[in-house]
């Protein structure tokens, strides 16, 4: 029999497969792009669980490589359709492998800039300053009138993927879907490899890890970067659900969500991100549908997983995490 | 430019730090005594703005919503001490982080079902109405110079508290060892009570203080509390002495920035471009100044 956790995350993975198929199928095209909701955010948020739940680096300001990834992908996409170059002559793109890549370029340098300064300092200091950065970057984007601003920047149309049509709903969850599940993949091989023995030992005795030969700051920074990289690849897809980058994307709302989501789901867990999102995203519509002030029931719902139920849904779902 | 502009915009900036002094003030406290972050700091200003304004309008009198401000914010701390953050001085900072997040989720929608989302106004008192004329001609807010006064009278009655009386000294001996002053028969949780309090009127007396010059509405918290929490990590957390340097600091920063950047780059650049990159630039200052202090200082200014 395979153990729990493998079953709970089997269910998992094919349960957000089987809502959009099935959608399709009774033509209800509004839950396919629920699905693919879940699916971006859960991306957005395996990223953030290789820095914040293997790591233990409580980044406050991953919506800063989320909202990155978006409004590159809104500005390329802006460039290509109104035919102008961005600058020394290149054009824009609205090919998706082509902004993927620049948004994570991006996103990586940007996090090793910004990891290489915040690393510097820990705790209640890390979490603040990676707030400061996010909103530096927040309020040089909506004070920045060349890309909308405080509008945020549409894209007319949704982006390219080469053979898919991925203006239909489905085609495109199936992107988002793949990226996903190569996103945990890469999350399960770092976990197992020797860079992510290093990564938790970091967590959890720096000093250790020093006296080992390894230099914490490095494998830090690496964790940051990759996780900044993953992070903003999801802001790209989210982009191009919304065809629309607006500047929440960057706020401190948003890096305060994909904490949540990390949380909700159980920090460290390679199906965390998921159950979370799905999870989110249900309350977001149920209770959404209820009321207009869910976030109130949602503020009670956190608060009450925070003070009581340690380890999220999938601690709750699939007992604790177990290790080797 | 005249020198009474700059006087102008020199005691605006003053006056934001003043502000920020009321609301890092408290956090700061609640940091360095308990250390606990709370992200729901900014929901106790707004608190303490929307006591001031119901009161002010129902009974006609701004000094009677002021002290319903204390009264309100204080009260609202005590509970949100005794009910959620006790049980958070065991946890992480992740933990902290999360469940004062869901804090700010619950105050906000709330007080929106509660009030609407149309904001309320609150008037200047008739006795601080008017203006005052500055050196060099032009006239300033009377009002906006009171607030600084309130500052300046906090951060001394302040020092005043820690310093000089048995509740400030056993505030300082928490700080240092809380095991000791615990087993030396201080009754440990009431003063982490009073503290959580003392430190939420205070943003209480911010929000209302504020609420008469801005309008009074949901979410007008946020923007101040990361504000707030800039100067308490420049300043270095647990610092009274930091957060008040640290709040003069950003609000000078802040309002000088917006104030000269433009005119300053206008000397070099094309006015329409000037105009844009100084405003982008000088929303972003402080907080190029927080990744440069801390930078070179992980631990802010003055940290214990």
């Amino acid at each position: 029999m395979m153990p729990r956790e493998t079953l709970v995350n089997t269910v998992l993975a094919l349960l957000l497969l089987a809502i959009p198929l099935v959608a399709v199928a009774i033509d209800e095209p509004f839950y396919v792009t629920l699905s693919t909701r879940i699916a971006i955010l859960a991306l957005a948020a395996v990223g953030l669980n290789i820095a914040l739940g293997l790591g233990g680096l409580v980044s406050f300001g991953h919506a800063a490589f989320f909202g990155i990834g978006g409004y590159t992908a809104a500005i390329l996409a802006t460039h290509a359709f109104n035919a102008e170059p961005l600058f020394f002559g290149l054009e824009g793109t609205t090919s998706m492998p082509w902004i993927w890549l620049v948004a994570m370029v991006i996103c990586g340098l940007m996090a090793l800039f910004i990891g290489l300064i915040s690393l510097r300092t820990s705790g209640v200091y890390f979490i603040m300053i990676t707030l400061a950065f996010a909103q530096m970057i927040y309020y040089f984007a909506i004070s920045w009138p060349a890309y909308g601003g405080e509008d945020g920047l549409s894209l007319s149309v949704r982006n390219t993927f080469p053979l898919l049509s991925t203006a239909k709903p489905l085609p495109f969850f199936v992107v988002c879907y793949t990226m996903l599940l190569a996103a945990m993949v890469l999350f399960s091989l770092i976990r197992g490899s020797r860079f992510g023995a290093a990564l938790q030992t970091a967590r959890q005795n720096e000093t250790r890890l020093a006296a080992v030969g390894i230099v914490p700051l490095n494998i830090k920074l690496a964790a940051f970067v990759i996780s900044a990289i993953v992070t903003g690849l999801a802001g790209a897809l989210f982009a191009d659900l919304n065809r629309f980058a607006s500047p929440s994307m960057l706020s401190w709302h948003m890096s305060g969500e994909l904490i949540v989501l990390v949380i909700l789901g159980g920090k460290g867990r390679l199906f965390g991100p998921l159950a979370g999102a799905m999870l989110y995203v249900m309350f977001e519509y149920t209770l959404g549908g209820i009321t207009e002030r869910w976030q109130f029931f949602l503020g009670l719902i956190l608060l009450g997983v925070v003070l009581f139920i340690r380890g999220g849904l999938l601690g709750l779902l699939a007992g604790k995490a177990r290790y080797g | 430019m005249s020198t009474a502009l700059l006087l102008e915009q020199l005691l605006n900036g003053l006056q934001l730090g003043v502000m920020l002094f009321l609301m890092a003030a408290g956090l700061t406290l609640v940091f360095g005594v308990m250390g606990v972050i709370n992200l729901a700091h900014g929901s106790l200003y707004m608190i303490g703005a929307f006591a001031c304004a119901i009161v002010a309008s129902a009974t006609g009198s701004f000094w009677l919503g002021l002290i319903a401000s204390l009264v309100a914010a204080a009260a609202a701390g005590a509970i949100i001490e005794v009910v959620v953050i006790r049980r958070l001085y065991e946890r992480d900072h992740l933990d902290q982080v999360l469940a004062t997040f869901a804090l700010i989720l619950i105050f906000s929608e709330g007080s929106r079902w509660i009030f609407g989302s149309f904001p309320l106004y609150l008037d200047i008192p008739p006795v601080l109405q008017g203006a005052v004329p500055l050196p060099g001609g032009g006239l300033y807010q009377l009002y906006r110079l009171a607030i600084i006064g309130v500052g300046i009278a906090v951060a001394s009655g302040l020092y005043m508290l820690i310093s000089h009386t048995r509740l400030g000294m056993r505030i300082r001996a928490g700080e240092s060892d809380r095991e000791m002053i615990a087993a030396l028969g201080v009754d440990i949780q009431a003063l982490y009570t009073i503290v959580f309090a003392l430190g939420a009127a205070l943003a209480g007396l911010a929000g209302a203080l504020i609420g008469a010059l801005q309008s009074v509405q949901v979410g007008m918290g946020e923007p101040v509390l990361i504000l707030a929490f800039v100067v308490v990590v420049i300043g270095g957390i647990g610092s009274i002495k930091g957060a008040l340097v640290g709040a003069i600091l950003v609000g000078l920063l802040d309002t000088m920035g917006r104030f000269l950047l433009p005119k300053t780059l206008a000397l070099i650049l094309p006015a329409s471009q000037a105009g844009m990159i100084g405003g982008a630039l000088a929303s972003m200052l402080i907080y190029i100044a927080m990744a440069l202090i801390l930078a070179f200082r992980p631990r802010g200014l003055f940290a214990a």
